[in-house]
């Protein structure tokens, strides 16, 4: 490459760093809602994330001899640190999180190669290894009403084993143990009705963090940072899916609000299956991609084992990614009735 | 007139910067004391020169021929003397050289006979030829000669003339200017276009940030009917020919396809003004309007004679001392001049004085996050990063089938990277490896065919030699036989036909005796030949030294063939 032959000599002011920082601040809102409802816990494992993040990304990149500074800067890692703590129980135990966003970091993200060349999105990962591995204290969520700080900081350091007062099922782990396993005789309606854990739509407290992460969420759209494609198709789908089977036997089957309200749902649609390096990139891409999560969510949700699908749905997914660019290159300039396929959304 | 507008997909916004070049008018560059014109000045051959060095040359007269059809005329820009026809440095983004006229100004600005043409009663082919004698090319920077684009493609005919005065780089002011100032030249090169290719309408494309422009050129027109003046969105790249022509049409023209092929042809604004002077006129393409702007006290637009060397057009703007380099063309597209005693070429649109605080250096380059700000930038809707990715890892046959060669590098892409990563170098890099294998294979091919036609003819000549060979021995068969026949032809004259076809059978042996014979002589003679002949005449002494010598190594041969009792 020639050396004067470098055009563009401009560039617009934007960055990595940026761009992660915009993702950063866009948890905020759900971030507050979630102390307002859980208490500050969750405050506690998101610096937990964050240190064991910096720490491994600084170690790896030490060991594949990077620029440590540069790209411990780049504000990739904390997102990872913060989508994990977002996604694990506010009172998990300490070494738990942290041995979790370990192996987000340097297994998921750095041997892979680092920022950018990870397949598989690594808090999904830290996740999925947590809940296989620990799925005991993977359940344990806080009930609504537990926010003494000082019980939760025991619960977290001490390892006590947190008890019935302070724990609950989640609203979708409750739906799933009571309707969908042998012996079980519940209705939605019945359950949803008769439940403490659950508020008005998707859970008490759940429903306002994901509207909190919905609010976010529609900043980053119109900052640009995401489009519409994964979003839009994630909890259309995931809501589609719901009001059919809901509509069809509405006793087994939650609806569509639900859905789209409890869980990892929200948090997923915008910041999760959003993930760009692990994500598919074409607009078409994109669609099939978050479909695909949210079907697999349901599914899993509804008649697996694990209490929310979110993470297996983007890991399935992520393992589709090439496929699914290969597949839906779009037409280039003047070449569209070369290569039309009758498929476009 | 209101038009329908079709967006084009992608483009990016960066700050224009054209306010500081159009304050003043367009100004007369002074007449340098040397020019240096290239030959090579547009795309398809270069030219043939028709001067040497000393000869007297008048303003306008031309100094280069054209070399085929796909090739534009050169003309003295000025009366003078020539100095030198020589290689020099290009201000081109190769680097290279190439011939170049050196021109001494004698400040008499002397014409050459100037005939104006009438285009209403000359024929089109006529028109095209003259507008390739005049050296019209292409002036928004590509310089593509304008006589073959007026040719009709594929469609049969131009129905849409486009015309572009959209001028979408940054800082970039020429054409702004030009319509301003000359838009009853630009309307009468128009009409002169519209006329070679009889197109139905005519669509003036201007960005919506030139509203001078467009209301210079909305008076220009007003008289002539089918010709609309269209304000376009600005956003880059919509002077991009390709995304202009989609914008005002709708059209969409591929990669590798012209215009014309979908009846449609797009000119610059400064190409219908040159088409205009030389028409109308009679004067050959030899100046052009020049941006002098960025980093300088007096930025403005100049009109300079093709062949100016940039350092001494530089110091009519002033560049202010923290200047650190200098770019030719927009910042978007345009490349860093390897030093200022270039000369100002027809494709030289704009001089932009670089500084750091003006175009700070790129941060460094981080890994692609695969974000899709590049394809979402992209006005010929490639995937940025894809290609990035194989043009990274040496997958070139991937980087085509993804449209590498679609990319007509604007720079939106790496514009818009988050992670400051240099694209259009990528692609740039691909591109030319691609060419360069393309060409090795071609080289390769060449030389296996040479090979192989070396081979070929060494064997055919090898047959020669053979067929030869034994025609010469059938010769010497013959020869013998024909010595030996007179007495057999005597004996068998009586005989039957058919027997005469067995006969020589009978006397084979005898042919083949006499040639053994004959061979046995002709070894026998050879030897006699190579044998030393100079061992009759030699004194006795020396005889006897032989002999002594002779018996000496039969001794030692006999030694030799005695093996040793025990190893040594």
């Amino acid at each position: 490459m020639t050396a004067m032959n470098n055009s563009p000599h401009v560039h617009l002011p934007i960055s990595v760093r940026a761009i992660m920082l915009k993702v950063l601040v866009a948890l905020l809102p759900g971030i507050a809602v979630y102390v307002w409802f859980f208490g500050a816990a969750i405050l506690v494992q998101i610096a937990l994330a964050s240190a064991a993040a910096l720490a491994g990304e600084a170690v790896m990149l030490k060991l594949r001899d990077k620029p440590v500074g540069l790209f411990l800067s780049d504000g990739s890692a904390l997102v990872t640190a913060w989508l994990i703590a977002l996604t694990f129980p506010p009172i998990a135990p300490w070494w738990l999180i942290v041995s979790a966003t370990l192996f987000a970091i340097v297994v998921a993200k750095h041997l892979y190669g680092g920022l950018g060349q990870n397949p598989f999105n690594p808090a999904m990962v830290a996740f999925c290894v947590a809940i296989i591995a620990f799925p005991a204290l993977m359940s344990q969520w806080p009930a609504v009403g537990f926010t003494d700080f000082a019980a939760q900081m025991r619960v977290i350091f001490q390892s006590q084993s947190a008890q019935d007062a302070v724990t609950m099922a989640t609203p979708l782990d409750a739906l799933r143990t009571q309707l969908h396993t042998p012996e079980a005789r519940a209705t939605v309606a019945g359950i949803l009705g008769s439940h403490a854990t659950f508020g008005n739509i998707g859970g008490k407290g759940w429903e306002w963090i994901a509207m909190a992460y919905l609010a976010g969420g529609l900043w980053l759209l119109q900052q640009r940072v995401i489009t519409w494609h994964v979003p839009v198709a994630f909890l259309g789908v995931l809501a589609l899916v719901a009001t059919a089977f809901s509509l069809a036997n509405p006793d087994s089957y939650a609806g569509p609000t639900f859905h789209v309200l409890t869980g990892g749902a929200m948090l997923g649609a915008f910041f999760i299956a959003t993930d760009p390096v692990s994500g598919a990139t074409t607009p078409r891409g994109k669609l099939i991609f978050a479909a695909g999560i949210a079907l697999l969510t349901w599914i899993i949700r509804t008649f697996g084992a694990y209490p929310d699908g979110m993470a297996f749905g983007v890991l399935l997914m992520n393992m589709c990614v090439p496929l699914i660019d290969m597949g839906t290159q779009p037409p280039v300039f003047g070449r569209k009735d070369e290569k039309r396929d009758g498929n476009t959304p | 007139m209101i038009a329908t507008l079709f967006a084009f997909k992608g483009g990016v916004k960066p700050s224009a910067h054209k306010e500081a070049s159009t304050l003043a008018p367009i100004l007369r560059a002074p007449l340098p004391p040397r020019l240096v014109v290239p030959l090579r000045q547009s795309a398809g051959g270069a030219p043939l020169p028709l001067v040497v060095a000393g000869q007297k040359l008048s303003k306008g007269e031309r100094i280069g021929a054209p070399e085929g059809n796909f090739s534009s005329a050169i003309h003295a820009p000025t009366s003078g003397r020539v100095l030198a026809v020589e290689d020099r440095l290009l201000p081109h983004p190769s680097g290279l050289s190439a011939l170049c006229v050196v021109i001494e100004p004698d400040g008499e600005e002397r014409w050459i006979d100037r005939n104006p043409v009438n285009y209403a009663a000359a024929t089109p082919d006529a028109l095209r030829d003259y507008l390739r004698d005049a050296g019209i090319v292409g002036l928004g920077g590509a310089t593509f000669p304008s006589h073959i684009k007026l040719k009709p493609g594929a469609s049969g005919r131009i129905e849409t003339l486009i015309i572009n005065g959209a001028e979408c780089e940054p800082w970039i002011t020429c054409d702004d200017m030009l319509m301003r100032e000359r838009a009853t030249e630009v309307v009468r090169g128009i009409d002169i276009l519209r006329h070679i290719v009889s197109a139905e309408r005519v669509l003036v494309g201007i960005e919506d940030n030139k509203p001078q422009a467009v209301a210079a050129m909305r008076a220009a027109t007003a008289q002539s009917p089918g010709v609309s003046v269209v304000p376009v969105p600005t956003r880059y790249p919509a002077g991009g020919e390709k995304q202009l022509i989609r914008v005002l049409t709708g059209i969409e023209i591929p990669y590798g396809r012209f215009g014309s092929d979908f009846g449609v042809q797009c000119f610059n604004v400064a190409t219908a003004g040159s088409v205009h002077r030389a028409i109308n006129l009679g004067e050959p393409l030899i100046s052009r309007i020049v941006t002098l702007t960025g980093n300088v006290e007096r930025p403005g637009n100049y009109e300079v004679l093709i062949g100016t060397p940039i350092a001494d057009l530089l110091p009519l703007a002033a560049p202010k001392a923290d200047t650190d380099r200098y770019l030719m063309g927009g910042p978007m597209m345009g490349f860093t001049l390897p030093g200022t005693d270039l000369p100002v070429t027809k494709a030289s649109n704009c001089i932009i004085a670089a500084s750091k605080a003006l175009f700070p250096p790129l941060g460094t380059e981080l890994p692609c996050i695969r974000c899709g700000a590049c394809t979402r930038a992209c006005p010929v809707e490639l995937q940025p990063h894809e290609l990035y990715w194989f043009s990274r890892a040496k997958n070139f046959g991937k980087a085509q089938e993804y449209g590498i060669f679609d990319c007509i590098e604007c720079g939106c892409c790496a514009y818009v990277c988050p992670s400051n990563i240099r694209l259009v170098d990528y692609y740039r890099f691909a591109k030319s490896s691609m060419r360069t294998l393309e060409r090795e294979k071609a080289t390769a091919n060449a030389a296996r065919e040479r090979f192989e036609f070396r081979t070929l003819r060494d064997e055919r000549e090898k047959a020669e030699k053979t067929a030869r060979l034994a025609a010469k021995t059938a010769a010497g068969r013959q020869a013998i036989a024909g010595a030996a026949k007179p007495s057999a032809a005597q004996a068998t004259t009586t005989a039957p036909a058919q027997s005469s076809a067995e006969k020589p059978l009978a006397p084979l042996d005898e042919q083949k005796k006499a040639l053994i014979a004959a061979a046995i002589a002709r070894a026998q003679a050879q030897r006699a030949g190579v044998q030393p002949k100079n061992t009759e005449n030699l004194t006795p002494e020396k005889q006897a030294e032989i002999r002594e010598i002779e018996a000496r190594r039969d001794k030692v041969r006999e030694l030799a063939k005695t093996p040793p009792a025990e190893p040594v």
